[in-house]
């Protein structure tokens, strides 16, 4: 498996000199190779991926966008303890308990925050890569389409620009997918409440279903936690601390 | 002459070959196809998302419910990809249940497609055997996870738990007379895994009836000959994956290739069409039923002679037995923990995937490092299936759609997610 990681590697700097020049662009990440693009060089590196007989990624397997709003952050912090304890993250007054809406505000980050993640199979290979492809403008991300190269990326784009908001330049028929007709914002950011912004019901004076906003109080059960005491990793013996 | 223009036709969502939630808006030259738009989504409860708020074992029943027709598959490609962020090991009785449940379900799936389709087609009769050997497979899931249906049985690191000694067995009622429940009770007499190797045994008969209803009948032929043909190239193009891409002559099978689970361990031939055409289709599925007997034959047999632990040791990830929790301090916190936090996954990415019965289902992981995963793509094998139904369906008659649709085995659970 290895060897076949750093073949394709191989033939990806042979492929793509410009690119490979750029630390980390490159990399093998768990058993996939990573490969980060820029939006001005994907069309040239998607068409080469499929073309070129040395890699050869004839199929698209998935594309999917990535919001990268409120990456690392807890509801929860666990290095100091706290009277409040457990009961923050559902108390209303508490941190962990986000309100959404007006009142949410996304953290300033220099990162880009869409990133469009592709992943492609080569059948003759037998290797997968991950293609990814951050959209420059946070409040207009646009990625060139790739559906002249991958037929079926079509509705995967349409996925993305659906829930994500993310536009594709050079597509067909970039319509709504997933959410109901005349859907207002794009449920998978970040900054959308997972209870949503509107709820329907049928009203009988009127003879037809209504749209109101949500009555649902938002409420987090689990808070989002994150733990840097090396617990998880396997082997390592947990520490004293770690044994709350 | 009057001018002859076009129409646009509504199929569906309400229409019992729409598979579920099907809206097909149909431009229609007299009965021929020229255009089908697919609207989908009316399914959509947004897993992903509700998988961002809750900590990672929280999904696996979400999981269930993508493809409603092959649930433990869709849970081992979650699994699978927590497993490889967490890098946990995965006892060998473990990847054995796993991969015979695989198959199991393989087979539900399949036997769900087989009856569904005919019954548009209008082959009625193999609703109902289709339906008769179902019954049995979901008293497989019943007896291991006590759900017919959504049984959330795989777990990060195993499976919830062993295989069970002993068979439910039927009683009589109003509804089941003495006899026949002594009839139903017959193969329910020794362990789960007699009960299936009953099955293996008693199916392989049950395939060749749905064949001889099917293969050689001539209506059947008439309605699946040359119907929806996709090439191969075409097929690699649309992402078509499992019998889609293999009914178009590519030998691709992830079982195969990219080996999982004990997959690498058993027997089994991975069958292949040569015309692309709905028949083909029909033919690599029944075969890969066949085939499926087979492995969880192979299955048994292993499972019978080598017992073991099904779920990992470590209690950061897998919860410790009732007995041990009640009289250790530690397993008690550890029990706790888990329930309450779950566990966190190291930062990073992960793709893992399963050949499910419908194709490739992959699972997408973001971790950031906390409890619930960052973000979560499902990658649903129909979702590509269905988005090819106007190039497929494109200048055939009206009728051929519905034999279109069947043929791509759609469930909307997984398309809509």
């Amino acid at each position: 498996m290895a060897t076949k990681l750093d073949s394709l590697v191989d033939s990806l700097n042979i492929a793509f000199p410009d690119i490979s020049k750029i630390e980390g662009a490159i990399h093998v990440s768990l058993d996939l190779v990573v490969l980060n693009v820029e939006p001005s060089q994907l069309l040239e590196v998607a068409q080469r991926l499929h073309d070129d007989p040395a890699l050869s990624f004839k199929q698209l397997s998935d594309l999917c966008g990535v919001d990268y709003a409120t990456y690392g952050q807890d509801e929860w912090g666990t290095d100091t303890g706290n009277m409040a304890s457990f009961s923050r993250a559902v108390s209303a007054a508490s941190t962990g308990s986000l309100s959404f809406g007006d009142g949410f505000e996304l953290p300033a980050s220099d990162n880009q925050r869409f990133v469009v993640v592709y992943h492609l199979l080569s059948l003759d290979h037998n290797v997968r890569l991950r293609l990814r492809c951050a959209a420059s403008d946070d409040s207009m991300p646009v990625v060139p389409s790739i559906c002249s190269i991958y037929s079926n990326a079509n509705w995967y784009e349409r996925e993305a620009f659906d829930l994500f908001g993310i536009l594709f330049d050079g597509h067909p028929d970039l319509r709504r997918l997933l959410t109901d007709y005349g859907f207002i914002g794009h449920p998978f950011r970040k900054d959308f409440p997972l209870i949503g912004n509107v709820e329907m019901r049928y009203d009988a004076v009127k003879g037809r279903v209504v749209y109101e906003p949500v009555t649902i109080e938002p409420r987090v059960l689990v808070p989002r936690v994150i733990r840097e005491d090396g617990r998880y990793v396997s082997g390592a013996a947990p520490s004293d601390e770690a044994k709350d | 002459m009057p001018e002859i223009r076009n129409y646009t036709m509504n199929f569906g969502p309400q229409h019992p070959a729409a598979h579920g939630v099907l809206r097909l808006v149909l431009e229609m030259d007299g009965e021929v196809v020229e255009r089908a738009d697919p609207h989908i989504g009316l399914l959509h409860r947004g897993t992903e998302k509700l998988a961002e708020s809750k900590p990672y074992n929280q999904s696996i029943g979400y999981m269930d419910r993508l493809d409603y027709v092959s649930m433990m598959c869709n849970e081992h490609g979650y699994v699978m990809a927590i497993e490889k962020l967490l890098g946990v090991e995965v006892p060998e009785r473990a990847q054995y249940i796993r991969t015979m449940f695989d198959e199991i379900t393989r087979i539900l799936n399949h036997l769900m497609w087989l009856g569904t389709h005919g019954l548009d087609v209008g082959a009625m009769a193999m609703f109902l055997y289709c339906f008769r050997e179902r019954e049995d497979l979901m008293d497989c899931y019943e007896a291991v996870s006590g759900a017919r249906l959504h049984a959330t049985y795989y777990r990060p690191g195993g499976v919830a738990r062993d295989l069970p000694d002993r068979m439910p067995q039927y009683e009589s009622s109003r509804f089941t007379s003495k006899s026949t429940a002594g009839k139903l009770n017959d193969s329910r007499q020794g362990s789960l895994l007699d009960f299936v190797e009953d099955f293996t045994n008693r199916f392989p008969k049950c395939i060749d009836e749905y064949e001889t209803l099917l293969t050689d009948n001539r209506i059947w032929k008439q309605r699946t000959v040359g119907i929806g043909v996709v090439s191969p190239e075409r097929a690699l193009q649309l992402g078509f994956t499992g019998p889609m891409l293999r009914g178009s002559g590519i030998e691709w099978d992830i079982r195969k290739k990219q080996p999982y689970a004990s997959y690498d361990k058993v027997d089994f031939d991975i069958p292949v069409g040569t015309n692309g055409d709905c028949y083909d289709r029909y033919l690599v599925r029944v075969e890969e039923m066949r085939q499926s007997s087979g492995i969880i034959k192979q299955c048994v047999e292993w499972l019978r002679a080598n017992p073991g632990p099904v779920l990992t040791e470590d209690h950061k990830i897998a919860p410790p037995r009732r007995g041990e929790m009640k009289g250790d301090m530690e397993s008690l916190i550890h029990h706790f923990k888990l329930f309450t936090e779950g566990f966190c996954l190291p930062e990073g990415e992960a793709y893992a995937a399963v050949e499910h019965p419908k194709g490739e289902f992959g699972c997408f992981l973001v971790s950031d490092g906390a409890n619930k995963p960052y973000r979560l793509k499902v990658r649903a094998a129909g979702f590509a299936h269905i988005a090819a139904l106007d190039e497929m369906a494109r200048g055939h008659m009206l009728s051929d759609v519905v034999a279109i649709i069947g043929t791509q085995d759609i469930v909307f659970g997984e398309i809509d997610r």
